[in-house]
């Protein structure tokens, strides 16, 4: 599906992302695990046109897509959300949703003024569109809350909702769980599973919580200092030296920064 | 009493006027979160690109054109809306106070333009005699007024589209706008231009209500300031707000112009400085009071599907 392909990037000396390579095989859920500033996020924004790689290609679908900005990842198929929910929040939870949708003839100035009827017909449309995501979150009750005073759960829920208003072919998560109350979180990873499997969606997610890594994800990639230490099955990738150093912990100290 | 109604008829066709700048500037500041504070510059080139083609030929200035008024109107806004994708574009990258400093820089450019270029528009004499559509007084409030309503129709239209929310959408988070799929840069620029043209049609009704226009007319503070301050005081995102506030702050404007005329002559500079001081504190009061304007922004009522 992705083929992320020997990508670099710096900041100001710091090699944040230093020759990564690996795949995000298509149907599958893919782990990306690896300490903090192990550059998961920094690949992430890559990857979905965020920043630019110094180095190296992102293949989506075979075809070359380094540099592309996000819009025309997204018309390709891929999705992604932040670590940090970034909602818009002066406006509602159901409006948050309604941006998504590509293609609205109501996007296009002249059309709201000219073509009012159709407008208003598409528009009926993505509302039921994102009235079956909310039931799908089960956020009913919020629906029409302001995204600003909604709780981080819920934000963390918004976000997912949002690759869900359009086709996405493969959904890049950013922490999803991080923040998010246990019963929560089960909902979130239900949400999760449901998506792969009824409606074929690929994913890759960073996630810090190993519960969450173990009960979706295979393979699991791990990244270190910028690198991909090791990759394949949580056993596979448990049993690893060179993980359990970089990541369970060589260490105690890094048992306290990184273990949940 | 026959005075009294006069004054009327200007101070509305003033402030309505005024009210289609504020509605230009709330699509750009209200919708979108563009930090225009060159309102002045797009509202000057309205008025002398109007003047410049409805006026009759003359050595004095380019042209003029002696075209008729609404193609004085047309002119206008598209010059103004010209500029704006010129200035958009070349401050694609820029946000929130970097596009402030560029805005007041470029609409300052403009005025010195105005003021030097004297082939272009007869420099610091400015272009006296541009005609009206119509004579009568309330016959051209009519016609501003008009303009007020067909400009507020369509706005708000767009305000409640799926445009206008991407628009809100591209003021509370760009990246979150950028991974929802949409150009942002395209969406900006449009925003930028369609309110500046909406400027430039306020500068235009400006110039055939005066009659004349020179450089004096848009500096900063009648230029871009009132129009700014009418806008966050009546509500910023809100249409109604941007209405309403022009109308409270020209009230203001007005009405303590006509307190200071009756001081003595030795006072009256002075007391220009304390009209602006007074504006100052009635916008801070609102700002500590009612921080979201008179008529804060409107959720968008969504009902149940099949609803509405």
């Amino acid at each position: 599906m992705i083929v992320i392909d020997n990508v670099s990037k710096h900041f100001s000396g710091i090699r944040a992302v230093d020759g990564c390579s690996f795949r995000i095989a298509k149907g599958r859920i893919t782990g990306l695990i690896g300490p903090n500033g192990a550059g998961k996020t920094t690949l992430f924004n890559i990857v979905a046109g965020f920043i630019r790689a110094d180095t190296g290609r992102v293949l989506l679908e075979g075809k070359d897509v380094t540099g592309q900005p996000p819009h025309r990842l997204f018309h390709r198929g891929l999705v992604r959300t932040f670590q940090i929910p970034q909602e818009f929040s002066r406006m509602t939870l159901i409006e948050n949703l309604m941006v998504v949708p590509a293609g609205q003839s109501g996007e296009r100035l002249l059309a709201t003024w000219l073509r009012p009827g159709r407008v208003a017909a598409e528009e009926r449309r993505v509302r039921e569109k994102a009235e079956e995501v909310i039931d799908f979150l089960q956020l009913g009750h919020v629906a029409r809350e302001l995204a600003g005073n909604l709780s981080g759960g819920q934000k963390k829920l918004l976000e997912l909702g949002r690759t869900m208003m359009t086709d996405a072919k493969v959904v890049l998560l950013d922490e999803p769980g991080a923040g998010v109350n246990r019963t929560l979180l089960a909902k979130l990873c239900e949400s999760i599973r449901r998506l792969n499997e009824e409606r074929g969606y690929t994913f890759c997610i960073i996630e810090h919580d190993m519960d969450v890594i173990t009960r979706l994800c295979d393979p699991v990639v791990v990244m270190a200092q910028g690198r991909v230490l090791t990759e394949g099955s949580m056993n596979h990738v448990r049993s690893n030296e060179a993980v359990l150093d970089a990541y369970f912990g060589g260490g105690a100290a890094a048992r306290g920064d990184d273990t949940p | 009493m026959e005075s009294l109604l006069d004054y009327g008829v200007f101070f509305l066709t003033m402030t309505g006027i005024y009210a289609i700048l504020a509605l230009g500037l709330n699509l750009q500041w209200g919708f979108t979160g563009q930090f225009n504070i060159g309102v002045a510059g797009f509202f000057a080139v309205g008025a002398y690109t109007s003047a410049i083609f409805t006026t009759p030929e003359t050595a004095s200035h380019l042209g003029g054109f002696d075209l008729p008024f609404p193609v004085g109107i047309a002119a206008a806004m598209l010059a103004s809306g010209l500029i704006a994708v010129l200035v958009g574009w070349g401050t694609m990258r820029l946000r929130t106070d970097y596009l402030a400093i560029a805005t007041i820089g470029i609409a300052e450019i403009i005025r010195h333009v105005l003021k030097n270029e004297d082939w272009l528009t007869n420099g610091v004499r400015g272009i006296p005699g541009i005609s009206r559509p119509v004579e009568s007084e309330a016959g051209l409030l009519a016609v501003v007024l008009a303009f007020v309503a067909l400009v507020y129709l369509l706005i708000e239209r767009a305000r409640k589209s799926p445009w206008g929310r991407v628009l809100r959408a591209i003021r509370e988070n760009e990246n979150a706008v950028m991974a929802s799929g949409k150009d942002v840069s395209y969406f900006r620029l449009q925003a930028f231009v369609v309110g500046s043209a909406i400027m430039g049609l306020g500068g235009a009704l400006f110039a055939h209500f005066n009659g004349f226009v020179s450089p004096e007319a848009f500096g900063p503070l009648y230029g871009t300031f009132l129009i700014w301050v009418a806008l966050i005081a009546g509500g910023s995102g809100n249409n109604k707000g941007a209405l309403f506030g022009t109308l409270v702050i020209w009230i203001l404007w007005s009405g303590s112009e006509i307190l200071t005329s009756r001081l003595p002559v030795e006072y009256v500079t002075q007391a220009g400085a304390l009209r602006v001081l007074l504006i100052g504190i009635v916008l801070q009061v609102i700002l500590l009071y009612r921080p979201e304007g008179l008529l804060p922004e409107e959720r968008p009522k969504l009902g149940k599907p099949g609803e509405d």
